[in-house]
């Protein structure tokens, strides 16, 4: 059980790690959650980018800057995306598991 | 006696302080719980009580209806196994709490269903909701069905077999960084609710996130819980009864136990024992071992209620 666990965690860091160099469109980011983290946690963009936030949990989650963004339920594999047209930090977090948070610094 | 009667205008000072070191030291509700009546320390409403039989009631939690992934493809199916385990339990409890997660997405269909195999076991059920049950999009489906007769997001309480009953809600109104929350407005109400209730009234609280801190690292545990414990402090008997995180794990801290019982749907890891709290895949001879309901037993004049979990196997 915790091997497993260990590998799918391991297989997670390393899809998150080379989601940018997969990526054709310079202005479209990826932010992975995977066993209830946002995978970057911290993501730096350029204004007029849009992110992206897929669910790859067995559990739903939401994405929610407020009074920014909130995404609808996101059940696994789902997606929710968001351009950014205005600099700033924008802190979000899960409003299901509130300690689940993460930051967009668009710049 | 409760505190609040003593705190009324026209009471003198030393006697609210005379009152508040009684309660303070917890001595007079250990001797109210444990003492024989004949000692004739026993206010008139628990006496009353005291000649009904022990009363049983049971906890389900977590049903998850509409779940299919690998942790368990049949939620339902495993929800129908705990009842049918429930109808032939020797002694008919005398109602249900379910402590949220019905569903697993809030859709009608999963709410149909829970309810469709839940009320075979013909039994009054009270419900709180879990966060999984306030999904759909106006947040109506779980308030339809199970908020009629409550206040704000869904708290009440009820009486039965002299136990008092808190049904709250701490899944609504998240912040980020946070844990469950129950907010001003439903605090409240509950110090309200409690007041002028006899301190020997043995008291359950119910709600679906822990109230008290199991695991803050994974969300496991209620940002003003600790509120509420406050409110209940001077009762002789309190019994909290969680879900939320899929498994068993007790405490008792003087007066008040502390309770969380096992899912229908799926297990949980231990605390830390994974990366995180998502749904655990067991081998599926062990699945059933893993998942069950909690049976909840009082018996006048003993201080604790009797708790025993009952695996759907095993």
């Amino acid at each position: 059980m915790k091997t497993l666990n260990r590998r799918d965690f391991g297989v997670a860091v390393a899809a998150a790690i080379l989601l940018p160099a997969t990526h054709a469109r310079a202005d479209d980011m990826d932010v992975h959650i995977d066993n209830f983290v946002f995978q970057p946690a911290e993501l730096t963009v350029k204004v007029g980018t849009t992110v992206t936030w897929t669910n790859r949990d067995d559990i739903p989650h939401t994405v929610v800057a407020a009074g920014k963004f909130r995404s609808k339920t996101l059940d696994t594999d789902d997606k929710f995306s968001f351009t950014f047209t205005n600099a700033g930090d924008y802190k979000y977090f899960c409003s299901l598991h509130p300690h689940m948070t993460g930051m967009i610094k668009v710049e | 006696m409760s505190g609040h009667d003593h705190g009324d205008d026209g009471v003198s000072r030393r006697k609210v302080l005379e009152c508040m070191t009684w309660a303070g030291t917890g001595v007079l509700w250990t001797i109210t719980g444990g003492v024989p009546r004949s000692l004739g320390i026993i206010d008139s409403a628990e006496a009353a009580t005291a000649a009904a039989p022990g009363m049983t009631f049971l906890q389900i939690s977590d049903s998850h209806v509409g779940f299919d992934k690998p942790a368990n493809p049949n939620a339902l199916g495993t929800l129908e196994e705990a009842v049918n385990k429930i109808n032939t339990m020797p002694a008919k409890p005398s109602f249900m709490i379910h402590t949220g997660d019905i569903t697993h997405l809030s859709k009608a269909a999963e709410f149909d269903n829970a309810d469709r195999i839940i009320s075979q076991s013909k039994l009054d059920v009270h419900y709180v909701p879990g966060e999984h049950d306030f999904l759909d999009e106006d947040v109506k489906f779980y308030r339809e069905r199970y908020g009629r007769g409550t206040k704000g997001q869904g708290w009440y309480s009820f009486d039965a077999g002299g136990v008092h009953f808190v049904g709250l809600v701490n899944v609504v109104d998240l912040k980020a960084g946070g844990l469950g929350n129950l907010g001003a407005e439903q605090l409240a109400w509950l110090e309200d609710d409690l007041r002028g209730k006899s301190k020997s009234t043995p008291i359950v609280l119910f709600a679906h996130i822990p109230l008290w801190t199991v695991y803050p690292e994974w969300g496991w545990g209620t940002e003003d819980g600790g509120r509420a414990l406050e409110y209940v402090k001077g009762f002789g008997s309190v019994t909290v009864l969680n879900g939320h995180i899929h498994q068993v794990m007790q405490k008792v801290e003087g007066n008040v136990t502390f309770h969380t019982a096992r899912s229908t749907a799926f297990p949980q890891p231990a605390p830390g024992a994974a990366p995180s709290p998502g749904p655990m895949k067991v081998e599926d001879a062990r699945l059933r071992s893993m998942l069950g309901v909690a049976s909840i037993n009082f018996k006048q004049n003993e201080q604790r209620l009797a708790i025993i979990d009952t695996p759907l196997q095993g």
